[in-house]
């Protein structure tokens, strides 16, 4: 009964939690459409709007970041402990932080493409550095996917999304080594590429709200996930007591 | 030291095997002019171009001979359960690690020895400069360091060597961007002083890379 | 010399060793029976080294597998499913690799006495891709006691192989058994196995569930016993 007593309080909390999210959300929306400053050297008017979609774009980002780093750490804890929920955590984490890479990289194509005039640039490191990132995650999950063993899954998924994630860094060093000897040449001026902005005091306000919209949904979203996860082990579980008793 | 003993000893084997079949060496061999010819085709490379795609290639030719190279040295071992007599022996697993890297890095070598008088003469560009030999082991030494470990992780799946090329290129990114940007600046006439920010990265990524595989590589083996 | 207490192994969620107990003194002659699916090798694997125990003891002359490094494994002799040989070598370097791996010493010496031992003597210089599948279990039993283990481990030996090299494994298994080796081998053979062995063991459901002297069993008795125990599996 105790038990009971405490999942469903537990459960109430999140939920509480993604309510607000959505709360957060809707306020997050406003912020950066209505009520953030207008970016001071963008001359157009689409350039002007399109930039707004930095506030999400950057969060998207950040979180990305965040959940790869989140699958990183729980494959070293799964390595060390070798705990099923060390490994429920990666795999969470890295489906989570796909979308958001993804979000991220589709959000700076739409602010590139009245900015720059093109929906992608090789030229500014941050946004290849997120299409690699983006390729490890799949690779991660392309590489869960093959494995059919539970524990050979968890234990060699492990060791890819740790390494993945140290190649991370270098990658973002090599591109910015290479970007920096070309500078950018498309777009009106280079100051139109991310950051060329000078950010007011508002705008700070609003990107910080945004990032922790963004965190906070991260959380709730991998909270379902795990709970998802967990459900999906009890299945299991449950399928190989069927077998057994056959 | 006994260690390094029974590494050269799996080395020795590998060379062993490998003289009397010439399977590994011969396709890497063949697969890595083919890819030089089709980009000859590809691209059209005529003297005024070659110089801006002529890094791009070579790595590429390396890339993807390097991944049969990878891949088949750890396929044998599968196929006839052959790992196991590595696992049994009275030594660190490292050793087969770094045993294997050896084998895979000089089958490598060979290929790149092989390709650069090749492409010298193909493309009429001068590749035989020490500073560019010097690129190319560095980065050669980071990719097999990552493409060992992954080698041995990709024959556990369902996809076996299909799986290698999709692990290893996203993590091998910054091989790719510091050999190919630094080739091009000493084809372009600079001097190793003026690419050694490249090189630094090089040999930044190789010893994080190969310290991660050396502790990892036991995860990867054991049952 | 090997002793295991409450051994358990489980693949994930799916146990095969549900609580092993072992002594077998040094010198001794196990074979070890037991149906499909029993656990039979991935017991010998866990005492071999080649299979991480989940929870339980396993102990080699006395040291704990889980403490004791890799040297430990110096004192086993493994002939499993696998041939472990490569079949692109000689049996003469294939034996160069493992008694390097092993740091036999005077190997040459070594390599001559072992191959004589196993009757490959003749085909020393050739490579093993030529070998029929007799000669290939004999180079792995070769492979097996180059370092002269004091635990010898097998692993079905006699699975596929045809009357004559089956006949030949065996006299050669009487003669490692002889020795104060002791030695430790599975099969689905009853009757060569009781012939052989100083002692029987049948492995079913994860566990051990009977284990006694072959001095005084029969194989016709030992047959009954063994589809007793191991039921309708």
């Amino acid at each position: 009964m105790t038990a009971s007593k405490k999942s469903s309080g537990k459960d109430t909390l999140w939920l509480i939690l993604l309510a607000l999210t959505g709360l957060l959300i809707v306020v997050g929306v406003y912020l950066s459409i209505l009520w953030a400053p207008t970016a001071v050297n963008m001359p157009t008017e689409a350039e002007q709007l399109a930039q707004r979609i930095f506030y999400f774009h950057v969060a998207a980002g950040w979180v990305g970041y965040l959940a790869f780093g989140v699958t990183a750490l729980a494959g070293i804890l799964y390595l060390l402990k070798r705990q099923r929920r060390f490994d429920n955590l990666a795999v969470s984490s890295a489906e989570i932080g796909v979308v958001f890479t993804a979000a991220n990289l589709v959000s700076g194509s739409f602010w590139a493409r009245p900015t720059w005039g093109t929906w992608w640039s090789w030229d500014d490191p941050r946004l290849t550095l997120a299409a690699i990132v983006l390729l490890v995650y799949i690779a991660y999950l392309m590489l869960r996917n093959a494995i059919d063993d539970p524990e050979r899954r968890a234990r060699l998924s492990s060791i890819y999304g740790i390494v993945g994630f140290l190649s991370v860094p270098l990658s973002f060093i090599s591109v910015r080594i290479w970007r920096t000897i070309h500078p950018a040449v498309i777009g009106t001026t280079s100051e139109t590429a991310q950051g060329g902005f000078d950010m007011s005091g508002n705008m700070v306000v609003v990107l910080l709200f945004s990032i922790f919209t963004f965190s906070l949904l991260y959380a709730v979203l991998l909270h379902y996930r795990l709970k998802l996860e967990d459900m999906r082990e009890q299945v299991e579980d449950l399928k190989m007591q069927a077998l057994a008793e056959l | 030291m006994s260690y390094l003993r029974k590494v050269m000893a799996i080395v020795w084997k590998d060379v062993r095997a490998e003289l009397r079949t010439k399977d590994i060496l011969s396709s890497m061999l063949v697969f890595a002019g083919l890819s030089v010819l089709i980009f000859q085709f590809a691209f059209d490379l005529r003297a005024d171009n070659v110089r801006l795609v002529l890094p791009g290639v070579l790595w590429i030719a390396i890339t993807f001979a390097g991944v049969l190279g990878l891949n088949r040295s750890f396929i044998l071992e599968q196929d006839r359960g052959s790992l196991e007599g590595l696992l049994l022996a009275p030594v660190d697993r490292s050793a087969i690690y770094f045993g294997k890297l050896i084998g895979n890095l000089l089958f490598i070598f060979i290929v790149e020895l092989l390709l650069l008088p090749l492409m010298t003469v193909l493309f009429n560009v001068w590749l035989l400069s020490p500073a560019l030999i010097l690129v190319l082991v560095l980065g050669t030494l980071g990719y097999a360091a990552v493409g060992t470990l992954f080698a041995a992780l990709s024959i556990n799946t369902r996809a076996r060597e299909v799986m290698l090329p999709i692990l290893l290129f996203p993590v091998m990114i910054p091989v790719f961007v510091a050999g190919v940007q630094a080739v091009s600046r000493l084809l372009d006439g600079d001097s190793l002083a003026d690419i050694m920010r490249w090189v630094q990265l090089l040999v930044a990524y190789d010893a994080i890379f190969i310290a991660a595989a050396m502790l990892l590589f036991d995860y990867v083996v054991e049952e | 010399m090997i002793h295991a207490s409450k051994l358990v192994k489980a693949f994930g969620r799916r146990p095969v060793l549900r609580g092993v107990d072992l002594d077998v003194p040094a010198g001794q002659s196990v074979a070890l029976f037991g149906p499909n699916g029993a656990g039979k090798t991935t017991l010998i694997r866990i005492i071999a080294g080649l299979s991480k125990l989940t929870s339980g003891r396993v102990q080699l002359g006395g040291q704990d597998v889980q403490k004791a490094g890799p040297g430990l494994r110096r004192y086993v002799g493994f002939v499993s499913h696998n041939p472990l040989v490569y079949d692109s070598l000689t049996a003469e370097e294939n034996l160069i690799f493992f008694g390097r791996m092993y740091e036999v010493p005077q190997l040459d010496a070594r390599i001559v006495q072992v191959l004589e031992q196993v009757g490959l003597a003749g085909r020393r210089k050739d490579v093993v891709r030529t070998y029929s599948r007799g000669m290939i279990q004999r180079l792995a039993i070769a492979r097996a006691i180059l370092h002269d283990p004091p635990i010898l481990l097998l692993d079905e030996p006699d699975t596929g192989l045809d009357q004559q090299a089956a006949d030949m494994l065996r006299s050669l298994l009487v003669e490692l058994g002889s020795s104060d080796r002791t030695v430790l081998l599975t099969t689905h053979n009853l009757e060569r196995g009781i012939e052989w062995a100083d002692r029987a063991l049948i492995l079913n459901g994860g566990r051990v569930r009977f284990d006694a002297a072959t001095q005084e069993l029969g194989s016709a008795e030992f047959r009954r016993i063994y589809t007793e125990t191991v039921g309708g599996s």
